[in-house]
């Protein structure tokens, strides 16, 4: 909404206060003003001309010399190359020193030869948009009334000596989309009174019932106004009127249309002028639309309207959709002379869903969408009679033809003062509450220390007590409130035993030289699936942007993969990210996909790099793997994890693993596929995913300590010679089902695939550790137990070197 | 005999002075102190002399000994001082070369922020509630006190997977079901998570940001406990010498509704381009739990009152280090991410 503050003055006082101001007031009472407009721009030496006489540039075909008086006897000679500058026209004349908007600033000049002592302006070059400049100057300079005075200030004379508020309205105070709601809201932070226009205006004998019939047949129309006014001049409205309008961002069309938004701004009741001649039944009847019918709007759009779009016929055909267009059969045009003013109030919601079907958002819907001050319907049409009375030469016939079952009664509140004081934390008295809704003009009376308030029905927006508080508190000022902290708390509060595991499994990782990454929940259909742990039903969005954020991801990996991608094109040596979020599988009986946290990993590029020193190391597969059984081993989950050799589209086949809690899959481990690596342009790159909700949900052993041992231990080493197929792993697991209570760790200290072995073998060796808490071992009873690991091993076909 | 004496002595000691390392010196003692050397030997040639002379020539030889060992052993501590000396010297370093790299990486500075906030909370009381990313309408919005049709569903536009799910707009729907299951019960926490709007990404917006919502419930919960608990908030993210501000504002879940602005942390108030010259910051919306929203989750809003907050992680973080794109947080770029290392001020 854009005020201007000429045009407010006309309701209430502001005199005191600068733009600045008033802004700023009503800011912190209630409707955030998002900008101060001045309209003059700073704009200097702007004056009114008279284009004495016009002649063609001898040298240029579109350059006409003008000779302009811009004050008595002061005439100059102007080259203008608007196609409408003539001769006898009061024109807007920059002059030599002027600055205009845009930093342009008026010299003298010569043009092809001739001199030129300014500049003969449009409205555009005085800062107007374009869009709302009347179609006469849209292309040219603007042309004022024959009695401006040469000299005087134009500004002044085309409403640019004005400062504009721009608001930004919240959808509940729809009151101040009109000039009247803003006078109302400024007059309560003001504290002072609000003029409301006068409306007088004389009637012929001939009544508007007698020469306009009217039916409506929808629930969704209660009130249905019209007025009738006869010979009306279609004619340029008064400058002040056009002026008003530009300001508020409305281009003026002639004087009829301009009436109905004028009173549009002002009373926020969009109104509708209909040709009554064009409308040949002399009726109107209201009801919903037949599915299929059709009706050409003013934009000269054919619509096809549906069953529950509301429309105004002439009885035969829609000659408009209520409350979103009018039709193109019963425009007023040039030669209109009686006119029909509509003013309705339509129901929010039917406005809401037709203007959204059909694509059109006008002025007037929004107004409607939000709901129009049901005591201001009729007063509207009243003001428009008037207006089309003095403005446009009309005789208006007497009365109103009208339909009416609206209700129009107040909202009433019932609040207590004390309520009020303890929703805000306050004391504030009696009195001062009294007279702040006294401000607001709101019917208030106090009995039985309770408040009963009849709420303006302007003000929609004030249902329940909470409303009287919030206006109570915004106009006695929030800087007025204290600062407290709610009192009694009988809850701790804290993380929950998730909440602190997730923090420390992410503390692991960073320490482990993870930066933690934020990617997409968003991704394509085709990398919805990549990597996933189980792939189940995907989530897709009804109507995506892009298919690239279309569906929800089921691994984190692929995004992960495309920021390391990105690092690696920037040159980074070495990338080491991991992600916690969800991933959406399937749908659980809320009808919402299953939505589990993961942890992601990916490695690539250097990990170990002190140049210097002559270390590097490269991302490989053990690194990844180091990091999760640190974290495994942070949770207190390492002995119940394993690993089994697996494959995964776009993992390399001889480098991937899945990864079991207690014998249920929770992770994938894998190095990158040569061919997604190439399509990436990254090098050795290493991934992980783990089901973290599984892992930080997994109970881990209680934390007992076990006494330091006080004896020493015994270590034995066993070399093997075995198939190279054959998973260290295994034998792991074998030494340690053989080992008896003794043996206490298990080691691989060397693997060995290299030309001192036989094709297809490889040697491991593994480092045995035995002993017991309680007493020194004796070198027998260690002999013994490792027999029977030798043994097993044997049994097993691993040949012993 | 005494002569030849003196001059294995002159001998000896010439050797030791020359000696130039211990295995030299070790010849020496070996040659002059063993027990065949010259030294040994004339002892063993004492028995010739006379009784008388005897013990003179004993003591002769116990001097020659004693001297040459001292002299010996002196040396030895020179010489071993010195080997000392070579080694520190062939053992010592460029101390200013770099030294061996830890790897540590960091948390995303969206994870700071709402750790930090999520500490403080922690610290008054506060549980951390979370709820799924994919929400139904009705936690979204109509428990919210926004019904279908409602004009202020505009004001976010949302991705819809059915007419009736939906990717949450905000961390709202998590106060709704923390409602729904506490069963009229007062409650305390805070709700950080993602949120999506239906945006295009660009410097300024994001299809998906991070937010961290409030919510208070029990008897006697005022406005004032709002506004101390959000100027508890913003001195804890932007100093202490930060005030706050409310203005009214609306928001269908809350009434009355205010947005807060901080003063600015850049410029203390007296204007700068980070608050566009008036001396505040706009950082969040909150305000009183509407009663609607109160009665559709089974609490008495006669008996209960609360204050609902939400605060855009993303927005703390720019204007906390001075971010000036959004897309930073999403793009991953590790020149981004390792900034956020190291400790405040
Ligand atoms: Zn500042």
């Amino acid at each position: 909404m854009l005020v201007s503050l000429n045009w407010l003055k006309q309701y209430v006082d502001i005199h005191g206060f600068t733009a600045e101001e008033l802004a700023e007031k009503i800011t912190r009472s209630g409707i955030e003003v998002d900008a101060v407009i001045d309209r003059s721009q700073g704009m200097t030496n702007v004056v009114v001309g008279y284009v004495v006489s016009k002649e063609k540039h001898p040298d240029a075909d579109k350059l006409n010399v003008c000779q302009v008086e811009v004050g008595e006897g002061d005439v100059r000679q102007i080259i203008c190359g608007a196609p409408n500058v003539d001769a006898g026209q009061k024109v807007i004349v920059a002059l030599p020193g002027a600055r205009l908007p845009g930093g342009i600033k008026i010299k003298k000049a010569k043009m092809r030869g001739q001199e030129s002592n300014g500049m003969i302006c449009s409205l555009q070059e005085l800062g107007v948009e374009g869009r709302v400049v009347p179609k006469a100057y849209a292309d040219g300079i603007y042309v004022l009334p024959e009695d401006a005075v040469p000299g005087s200030d134009a500004l002044e004379l085309v409403g640019l000596r004005d400062t504009v508020l721009e608001l930004g309205l919240t959808p509940n105070r729809s009151d101040a989309l009109s000039m009247l709601g803003v006078a109302y809201e400024v007059a309560a932070i003001l504290s002072r009174e609000v003029k409301l226009p006068e409306v007088k205006y004389e009637t012929t004998y001939e009544k508007a019932e007698d020469v306009l019939n009217l039916r409506v047949e929808a629930k969704e129309n209660p009130l249905y106004a019209a007025k009738v006014v006869k010979n009306v001049k279609i004619a340029q409205s008064p400058l002040w009127l056009q002026h008003y309008l530009m300001a508020a961002g409305v281009r003026p069309h002639n004087n009829v249309i301009d009436i109905t938004n004028y009173i549009l701004m002002e009373y926020g009741q969009p109104l509708h002028a209909f040709d009554y001649d064009a409308l040949k039944t002399k009726e109107i009847v209201v009801r919903l639309a037949h599915e299929g019918e059709k009706i050409v709007t003013l934009d000269d759009q054919e619509r096809n309207l549906k069953a529950h779009n509301l429309v105004i016929t002439n009885g035969i055909e829609p000659v408009a959709i209520a409350g979103v267009m009018g039709g193109a059969n019963s425009e007023v045009t040039e030669n209109t002379t009686t006119v029909v003013i509509e003013s309705a109030y339509f129901e929010g919601l039917s406005v809401r869903r037709t203007s959204k079907e059909i694509g059109l958002r006008s002025d007037a819907s929004a107004r409607f969408e939000k709901g129009v001050d049901p005591n201001r319907v009729i007063p509207a049409a009243e003001r428009a009679a008037q207006l089309l009375a003095e403005l446009a030469g009309g005789e208006v016939l007497e009365g109103t033809v009208l339909v009416d079952e609206l209700d129009k009664t107040p909202a009433r509140v019932v609040v207590s003062p004390d309520f009020i004081n303890a929703r805000l934390g306050m004391k504030i008295s009696l009195e001062d509450m009294l007279s702040i809704l006294n401000r607001l003009q709101f019917d208030v009376e106090a009995a039985n220390g309770l408040l009963i308030i009849d709420a303006p029905t302007r003000r929609q927006d004030i249902k329940i007590e909470e409303d009287i508080v919030e206006e109570i508190a915004r106009l006695y000022g929030y800087d007025e409130i204290p600062m407290t902290l709610p009192e009694g708390n009988d809850q701790v509060g804290g993380l929950t035993p998730y909440q602190a595991k997730r923090r420390v499994a992410r503390n692991f990782l960073e320490g482990a030289g993870l930066y933690q990454a934020v990617t997409y929940s968003l991704t394509s259909e085709e990398l919805s699936q990549k990597y996933a742990l189980k792939a189940e039903e995907t989530t897709k969005l009804l109507m995506p942007m892009s298919e690239e954020r279309s569906t929800l991801r089921q691994s984190l990996v692929p995004h992960l993969l495309e920021s390391a991608s990105y690092n690696v094109a920037r040159n980074a040596e070495s990338v080491a990210l991991y992600e916690i979020g969800s991933v959406f599988l399937g749908k659980t009986a809320e009808d919402l996909p299953y939505e589990e946290e993961h942890v992601a990993v990916v490695v690539t590029g250097k990990w170990v790099d002190n140049a210097w020193l002559g270390e590097k190391v490269n991302a490989d597969f053990f690194i990844v793997k180091g990091i999760l059984e640190g974290l495994f081993e942070k949770l207190g989950l390492q002995n119940r994890i394993s690993y089994a050799k697996s494959t995964v589209d776009g993992l390399h086949p001889g480098q991937t693993a899945d990864i079991f809690l207690d014998g249920e899959k929770v992770g994938i481990i894998g190095g990158l596929h040569p061919v997604e690596r190439k399509n990436l342009d990254l090098k050795d790159t290493f991934i992980a995913e783990l089901n973290l909700k599984a892992i930080l949900t997994a109970t881990g052993e209680e934390l007992v300590y076990t006494p330091v041992p006080r004896f020493p231990a015994m270590t034995r080493d066993i070399a093997l010679e075995l198939d190279r197929a054959v998973p260290a792993g295994e034998i792991i697991d074998i030494i340690r089902k053989a080992g008896t209570k003794l043996l206490k760790g298990v080691n691989v200290f060397d693997v060995y695939e290299g030309e001192k072995m036989a094709p297809g073998k490889k040697s491991v060796a593994f480092s045995l550790t035995y002993f017991d808490p309680e007493r020194t071992l004796t070198d027998e009873e260690v002999v013994n137990a490792h027999e029977k690991v030798l043994k097993a091993l044997v049994e097993t076909g691993a040949e012993v070197r | 005999m005494e002569q030849q004496l003196k001059q294995l002595e002159q001998e000896a000691l010439a050797k030791i002075e020359a000696a130039s390392n211990l295995k030299e010196l070790n010849d020496v003692r070996v040659a002059y102190l063993g027990k065949k050397g010259p030294i040994t030997d004339l002892l063993k040639g004492m028995g010739k002399l006379s009784p008388e002379e005897r013990p003179k020539m004993g003591a002769l030889v116990n001097t020659v000994r004693e001297n040459v060992t001292n002299q010996l052993e002196a040396r030895i501590t020179i010489l071993e001082e010195q080997a000392i000396q070579e080694q520190l010297e062939k053992e010592s370093i460029d101390v200013t070369l770099p030294g061996r790299k830890i790897r540590t990486g960091n948390r995303h500075p969206l994870t700071r922020v709402i750790e930090e906030i999520e500490d403080l909370f922690l610290s008054m009381g506060y549980e951390i509630a979370e709820g799924p990313e994919v929400e139904k309408d009705y936690y979204n919005f109509e428990a919210l006190n926004l019904p279908k049709g409602h004009p202020a569903r505009d004001m976010q536009d949302t991705f819809y997977i059915t007419e009736e799910t939906l990717l949450r707009t905000h961390t709202s729907p998590v106060q709704a079901r923390t409602m729904e299951a506490k069963k009229g019960e007062p409650i305390r926490i805070i709700c950080p998570g993602k949120v999506f709007r239906r945006d295009n990404d660009d410097a300024t917006h994001s299809h998906q940001f991070m937010q961290i919502e409030g919510l208070v419930i029990g008897e006697n919960i005022r406005m004032s406990d709002l506004k101390g608990t959000l100027d508890a908030l913003a001195k804890r993210m932007f100093g202490e010498e930060r005030e706050i501000r409310l203005r009214p504002s609306f928001f269908p879940f809350t009434e009355p509704s205010v947005e807060v602005d901080v003063s600015c942390h850049k410029c203390g108030g007296t204007g700068c381009n980070v608050c566009k010259q008036t001396g505040w910051i706009e950082i969040l919306g909150a305000g009183m739990v509407h009663p609607n929203v109160l009665e559709m989750a089974g609490y008495d809003s006669k008996k209960l009152s609360g204050f609902a907050f939400g605060i855009g992680a993303e927005r703390i973080a720019m204007l906390k280090y001075g971010v000036d794109d959004i897309r930073h947080f999403y793009t991953n770029d590790i020149r981004f991410l390792s900034q956020f290392h190291r400790t405040e001020e």
